[in-house]
């Protein structure tokens, strides 16, 4: 079989190129840990009250540290459980000094859902069964629309809540 | 024209021939690295 | 001498006249894909507008019910039916078709028209709002699952008619190379019966018995393994045919040779070998599959993308050479030299360019972890009403300008071919506001599979309704094509003056380099398909199923059963 001197330096090109992208996601996956979320960490999705992440009282925004922090999210058709404020309120905002480390955890209690924080890398698919999670340092200052992304039934465009990250 | 030449003159014109093909593949080419640079991008800056 | 000669035999393109009974078995597939393209683009045209803010459904009809009949009509009715309709013409004209053989295909047509009406009368009923991905646990009726199933069996059974067809003709020619369309059609029904191996898998033994209550739960992980698993060699299915024109049509209708049959049969044997071992690379935000296992599937998937490569090289030089023969002088002259008014070359060259911004736009979705930024954004709907809606779709209408009018014993006419070139540029233009606006949208953010929703206002969300104006406007110019493309259908079906028109295959060169006889080797193939299939999946789906969670019941009320 023979190739045009031409196509030889085209497909040498194009497969230089692809291989140096590989090299490039391989490097930030496998040595920065930027892999796309993946830990297989499974819950019961009858009683995800069994895992202590899942409490209702664990649900939304906790403070671990100094500019860090750990966001619970069940999500159930149409709905992101983000727990109660003080007064006993749904919370359906949540805030964030600009700058901090924040852990996003989330599970299903029926159905797929999805959890994109828009406009950031934090966009992850929300499986019956098992947790998602994904740190992210939140460094722009904004309100970011939280959406669910994958279809969950009639009412999947109404599932929704918001983040601010404040200066 | 010996065999030799034949061959030779066979190359040249087979050269000349896809200049355009090899242009239009390599902007193909630049299109794409171009593309994938952006959202990469893109991803680091969010 | 005697091998030269032989060698010269091989060379000619083989044509057998196609019997009008023949003829009626081809159209009937074809024309179920037409009429899929009236009702699916219907729906979409009434998705872009309920998108846009501005319109509300009537008679209480749900958003996601006219998106399930879009995505099953379009995505699995229209395509198939054009493929396999495409698949027996060719077959029909390279190796000829016995008589028995077309009775199977018969059978094969009616199977898949049951299973259509089944899956099409459940989504109609409002029983199957759970689009055409169908992810457990939503539960659709099991007539659903049932008529999916038999229009995958239908689907194999028209392929396997089509391994009968080479297996005949290679009987009665031995020691020849097959037909270059014949070798792809077998190489993209190989591929099919393949791939579908895994969605059938699922519907079969996971969703059946589970919608009809005999198994109380569901593995969803391995459910939507074995979906993707189907899933991506799925749009490659669909690619295949267009691949098919452009390598050994095209060149004829611009009336050139095949650049290279030996490098054409190559990029379809990569073809087969990467494009199933890469369903991951549609889950890689999933939480229960291994990174390493996610990555090693991207880099399969990054290795599909070279006989695209090889295939862009391939076009540009057929249609330089065919130019400069015809006196195009200098770097681009070759280019003025195309039969640029010819609706058989137009409509497929747009397609072709349109995968270079849709290839660009696989290679992003499928980076690992920067697939974060697009992951079920509306990117990727407008990257697949690049890929699929435009490059596959655009070469379909170019195969139909001149298969109906052969298959029909009409006439292409200049009228016609001057309609279809409107048609082409409607098309371009509409998909080109729509499926733009759709990628801005979705790296802003915005999510793909959605009704209108203000999600509580804020900056983000005006931002995605002003692209969403715009995918209105888009599709209103797409559905304009639609209704064009239909009338120019029934035209060439019933109305266009009887004639002859030419079934354009091309030939190879007089002093082309024959063609290795290796590429027959279709166990070999097969062979190495099936290892690079059981080395990227066996390990990680294992693993899925000796760490799964409970298995899920089923839930009816959310899609409202």
């Amino acid at each position: 079989m023979h190739l045009h001197k031409y196509e030889k330096i085209w497909l040498t090109f194009g497969i230089g190129a692809l291989v140096i992208f590989l090299i490039v996601l391989g490097y930030g996956a496998f040595y920065k840990g930027t892999h796309p979320q993946s830990h297989g960490v499974t819950i019961d999705q009858n009683n995800i009250e069994s895992n202590e992440a899942f409490k209702p009282e664990n649900l939304g925004l906790t403070k671990v540290d100094d500019d860090k922090y750990i966001i619970n999210i069940a999500a159930s058709a149409f709905n992101y459980d983000l727990g109660k404020d003080e007064e006993g309120n749904v919370v359906k905002h949540i805030r964030i000094p600009k700058g901090s480390k924040v852990l996003f955890q989330a599970t299903s209690k029926d159905v797929i859902h999805g959890f994109n924080v828009a406009g950031t890398n934090v966009n992850m698919m929300v499986e019956p069964g098992y947790i998602s999670s994904l740190e992210v340092a939140m460094n722009k200052p904004g309100t970011y629309t939280i959406v669910c992304n994958e279809y969950c039934g009639v009412g999947h465009h109404l599932m929704y809540a918001t983040l601010e990250v404040y200066e | 024209m010996s065999n030799d030449e034949k061959k030779k003159a066979n190359h040249n014109e087979e050269k000349s021939d896809l200049k355009g093909t090899f242009v239009s593949v390599m902007i193909l080419g630049v299109f794409l690295v171009i593309s994938w640079i952006g959202a990469f991008t893109l991803f680091l800056s969010r | 001498m005697e091998l030269a000669k032989k060698m010269k035999e091989t060379k000619l393109t083989q044509e057998l006249p196609i019997s009008k009974q023949e003829s009626k078995l081809y159209m009937s597939y074809i024309s179920v894909a037409f009429i899929a393209l009236l009702i699916g683009g219907l729906m979409g045209l009434l998705q872009v507008f309920v998108r846009s803010g501005k319109f509300t459904l009537p008679f209480g009809i749900d958003y996601y019910q006219v998106l399930t009949v879009h995505g099953v009509i379009l995505g699995l009715v229209l395509t198939t039916y054009f493929i396999i309709g495409f698949h027996f013409s060719l077959m029909g004209k390279t190796v000829g078709i016995s008589l028995k053989q077309r009775r199977v295909a018969w059978v094969a047509f009616w199977i898949m028209v049951m299973g259509t009406i089944m899956t099409a009368t459940t989504i109609l009923l409002g029983e199957a709002s759970v689009l055409y991905t169908f992810y457990a646990p939503l539960r659709a009726h099991p007539a659903f699952y049932i008529g999916l199933a038999l229009v995958i069996i239908g689907s194999w059974i028209a392929g396997f008619v089509n391994w009968s067809q080479l297996a005949v003709w290679k009987k009665a020619h031995r020691g020849e190379k097959s037909p270059l369309l014949a070798f792809m059609v077998t190489i993209n029904t190989l591929l099919w019966f393949i791939a579908s191996l895994g969605v059938a898998v699922a519907v079969l033994v996971q969703f059946i018995p589970w919608s009809l209550g005999y198994a109380e739960t569901i593995n969803v992980l391995l459910s939507r393994t074995l979906f993707w698993y189907f899933g991506h060699p799925l749009v490659y299915f669909w690619l295949l045919p267009a691949y098919m024109a452009w390598y050994a049509i095209i060149p004829k209708i611009i009336g050139g040779k095949i650049f290279s049959d030996s490098l054409a049969r190559l990029s379809f044997v990569l073809f087969l070998f990467f494009s199933i071992p890469v369903g991951f690379h549609h889950q890689l935000t999933e939480p229960g599959i291994d990174s390493t296992w996610k990555f090693i599937q991207v880099v399969l998937t990054f290795m599909v993308i070279i006989p695209s490569l090889m295939t862009a090289f391939s076009l540009f030089a057929t249609f330089e050479t065919t130019g400069r023969r015809k006196g195009g002088k200098g770097l681009f002259g070759w280019f003025k030299k195309l039969p640029w008014k010819d609706v058989r070359f137009l409509a497929p060259f747009i397609g072709m360019l349109a995968f270079i911004p849709g290839g660009a736009g696989g290679i992003i979705n499928a980076s690992h972890q920067m697939n974060a930024v697009v992951h079920n954004t509306i990117w990727v709907t407008g990257h697949f009403h690049l890929t699929v809606a435009t490059t596959v779709m655009l070469t379909f209408f170019g195969i139909s300008y001149w298969l109906i009018p052969h298959l029909r014993g009409r006439k292409l006419t200049p009228k016609l071919n001057r309609l279809g070139i409107i048609q082409a540029i409607i098309w371009t233009v509409g998909m080109a506001i729509m499926s733009g606006a759709m990628h801005i949208e979705g790296l802003l953010g915005g999510p793909r599979r959605s009704s209108f929703s203000e999600y509580g206002g804020g900056e983000q969300v005006h931002a995605w309704i002003g692209y969403q104006m715009a995918q209105a406007i888009g599709g209103t110019i797409l559905f304009i094509g639609i209704i064009l493309m239909v009338f120019i259908f029934i035209k060439l079906t019933f109305f266009a003056p009887k004639g002859e028109e030419d079934f354009p295959i091309a030939s190879e060169e007089e002093d082309a380099e024959p063609t290795p006889p290796w590429f027959e080797n279709w166990k070999l193939w097969i062979g190495i398909t099936v290892v690079l299939i059981l080395a990227a999946y066996s390990v990680p789906v294992m693993d899925i199923i000796q760490h799964s969670p409970v298995g899920s019941a089923p839930f009816d009320w959310p899609i409202g059963r």
